[in-house]
């Protein structure tokens, strides 16, 4: 059984007399170790899709299963429980809250799920390990460049050892030479084995993950594996993607 | 998400906000500081008017005063006796629950001089006594003896004088530096010679006292400056209670009776009518029987008629009571208004901080944070702030008592006492949960994507 199970579903918004099929019946699986992109236009839903994939939002119809568990029907409480614990988002603007330090940034998703102080803060110093930023566990996310803040982001995605992770355009706002570096990462993570999707609308980044959707209409336009395509990376993949 | 947590981010976000905060904070510093200040300032006044009551004579004292006899007895008014001894007399044999009784025959201090070699002195009163006066009145004795039978049957020219007489007439111990004791001394009463025989000791608030000690440091300070002499220490005598107690001269009750009393009224008739009979009850939880067996004895002296009525301690008390519960009552407006004013200050700047943060509760939200969680972090960083602010305003309400005694250190010093405290800072996390409340409700009920996607 895959990962995440998406079955015909539909999100519609109302507004004003107008009804608009922001996804208009999609079927998706996600399986454990997967590196996605979603990719398309603004406004073709791949946001929305997103939303409802990381727990963020219900669909209007249709089923969905994360890990086993019935998404579609959970209530709000259950929803922050799957996100606490399954789920890591790494987000355009990095999201970090600017009076938390580094380190505490990095333990919020720990503190919302009870963990003790000791936990947290071993557990904070190995996510932040991992992006090479321990050093900077004391700083402040504005002491930091947009790079390294996405790092910390990233670092907090991952502290709670979630089963997929979620980046809404990682890249979108930053320098080319800086985006590099967060893909490189999560090629990284991926590597080790992590599921990730990614939100993008740069085909150019789209064409790094071993598998490609996309989104036009609300509707999954076309589902490719990079495998298959053949399509070039521009980072060296150490270990061919499973599929 | 456990307490601990939430109360640790919220307390994050007051110390990041610690500007803003303190602001916040001013309304619950002041209402709480004024609460526990004022309730020490009242209860320094209340400790100075129990002092007074003190040394008026103790609780179980009761007066049999004069009073108009009723309008159904208006025809036997010119029958009316007064007070007179054999009344004393009567209720000594009759009423055993009265356990000490003494009759006062006070002289008009108007035509009674006291001198002493051309100095006079004011007296607070002139009064013929029992021994029995010593417990009714709460005197003691410093220097010589109090009257005995023989000055009673005798009808002897003694006196007893309190420290302010002996003060007027041969010089405080402030004044000539040493204590005198006029034991044995000479003084004219209304023109008769009388023997001092004893004389009490010193009474004195600790108001008095203070002032005293104060004087004392100024002269210290000012070396050989010029002594003050402070405006209204004379025009608060009559009304001082310590002051009357220091300056009174007591004789024996036959003596005004016989050399003052034997042809004072206008056709040289004598005036035996005491001013006061004073009672003192065996038990004051038998005060109301005691005073039926008093009423009764004395309706029979009297033939019927109601020309008495008891005048109990209590009265008085009950009426300080009233008057100190109408100033904890406007001291509690004023300090549960500026509390409102706090409690609204915290709403105000809750509602704005979450404002600013919404795209933060979205994150929260995000990373798997619960509305519950949300609710309660708001809801804690909104009581963290009143408690804060009720621990700052009890440090500063120290503070505030410190400057009222500095402003007026004659007065009853304030004494900060635990319930207002503890009333305060209840009543300051009252106001932080109804204060947080409506923001916390509104920060729990944001849609995650809604908050994350706000600009």
């Amino acid at each position: 059984m895959a990962l995440v199970e998406l079955r015909d579903i539909r999100k519609t918004y109302h507004l004003g007399g107008e009804v608009i099929h922001a996804l208009d019946g999609v079927d998706l699986d996600v399986d454990q170790g997967d590196f996605t992109s979603i990719i398309g236009p603004s406004g073709s839903g791949k946001s929305t899709l997103m939303h409802i994939l990381g727990c963020l939002d219900t669909p209007s119809s249709g089923s969905m299963t994360l890990d086993g568990m019935d998404i579609h029907d959970a209530t709000p409480r259950q929803l922050a429980k799957v996100r606490g614990e399954k789920i890591g988002f790494v987000f355009q603007f990095f999201n970090l809250l600017p009076k938390l330090s580094v380190a505490q940034n990095v333990e919020l998703p720990l503190i919302y799920k009870g963990a003790s102080s000791r936990e947290r803060r071993e557990r904070a110093m190995q996510a932040l390990d991992l992006v090479n930023l321990e050093d900077r566990a004391k700083h402040r996310p504005s002491q930091l460049s947009g790079g390294q803040q996405q790092r910390v982001a990233i670092a907090r995605a991952l502290v709670n050892d979630p089963r997929i992770i979620f980046a809404d355009e990682p890249t979108g706002n930053l320098d080319s030479h800086t985006g590099e570096m967060i893909l490189e990462t999560f090629c990284k993570l991926h590597e080790e084995g992590r599921t990730i999707m990614l939100v993008t609308h740069d085909p150019e980044i789209a064409a790094l993950t071993p598998k490609k959707i996309e989104i036009r209409d609300g509707k999954i336009a076309s589902d490719v594996d990079a495998k298959l395509s053949g399509r070039e990376s521009r980072f060296k993949l150490n270990r061919p993607a499973d599929t | 998400m456990n307490l601990y947590n939430a109360i640790l981010i919220g307390l994050k976000d007051i110390w990041a906000h610690k500007f803003r905060t303190l602001l916040t904070m001013l309304g619950i510093v002041l209402g709480v500081s004024s609460l526990v200040a004022m309730a020490a300032v009242i209860t320094g006044m209340e400790k100075g008017m129990k002092e007074s009551m003190i040394a008026m004579g103790g609780l179980d004292k009761v007066r049999i005063d004069d009073e108009d006899v009723p309008v159904w007895q208006d025809h036997l008014r010119d029958q009316s006796p007064g007070r007179l001894i054999r009344d004393v007399h009567a209720l000594q044999a009759s009423a055993p629950l009265i356990k000490t009784i003494s009759p006062e025959m006070r002289l008009d201090w108007r035509s009674t001089r006291v001198t002493s070699k051309g100095k006079t002195a004011s007296t607070s009163e002139i009064v013929g006594v029992w021994p029995a006066v010593l417990e009714m009145n709460l005197y003691e004795l410093e220097h010589g003896r109090f009257f005995c039978d023989l000055d009673e049957e005798f009808a002897n020219s003694v006196c007893v004088i309190g420290t302010g007489v002996r003060d007027q007439l041969f010089g405080s111990p402030e004044q000539t530096g040493e204590t005198m004791v006029p034991i044995g001394k000479t003084i004219q009463i209304g023109g008769q010679p009388f023997t001092i025989v004893g004389m009490f000791r010193h009474y004195e608030s600790e108001q008095e006292r203070k002032l005293k000690e104060l004087a004392k440091k100024q002269q210290q300070e000012t070396k050989g400056g010029v002594k003050r002499q402070r405006g209204w220490s004379g025009a608060k005598k009559w009304g001082d209670a310590f002051w009357r107690k220091n300056n009174v001269v007591y004789m024996p009750l036959n003596t005004a009776w016989i050399k003052f009393r034997a042809a004072s009224n206008e056709d040289g008739t004598p005036d035996p009518r005491l001013t006061d009979i004073d009672i003192k009850i065996a038990d004051l939880d038998l005060l109301e029987p005691a005073l039926q067996q008093a009423r009764n004895v004395m309706l029979t002296m009297h033939n019927g008629i109601v020309d008495f009525e008891f005048e109990t301690e209590e009265n008085q008390i009950n009426d300080i009571r009233t008057r100190i519960r109408n100033m904890r009552i406007s001291q509690g407006v004023i300090a549960g208004l500026s509390l409102l004013v706090g409690g609204i200050g915290i709403m105000n700047i809750m509602l704005a901080s979450i404002n600013e943060r919404i795209r933060e509760i979205g994150t929260c939200k995000a990373v798997g944070a619960s509305s519950e969680a949300i609710f309660t972090q708001i809801l804690v960083e909104s009581i963290a702030v009143a408690l804060i602010g009720a621990v700052v305003g009890l440090a500063f309400s120290f503070v505030l008592v410190e400057l009222i005694e500095l402003a007026s250190p004659a007065q009853n010093s304030p004494i900060i006492t635990t319930p207002p405290m503890l009333l305060a800072v209840a009543f300051s996390a009252l106001v932080g949960v109804v204060a947080g409340i409506f923001p916390a409700y509104k920060a729990a009920g944001l849609h995650p994507i809604q908050a994350l996607r706000y600009e």
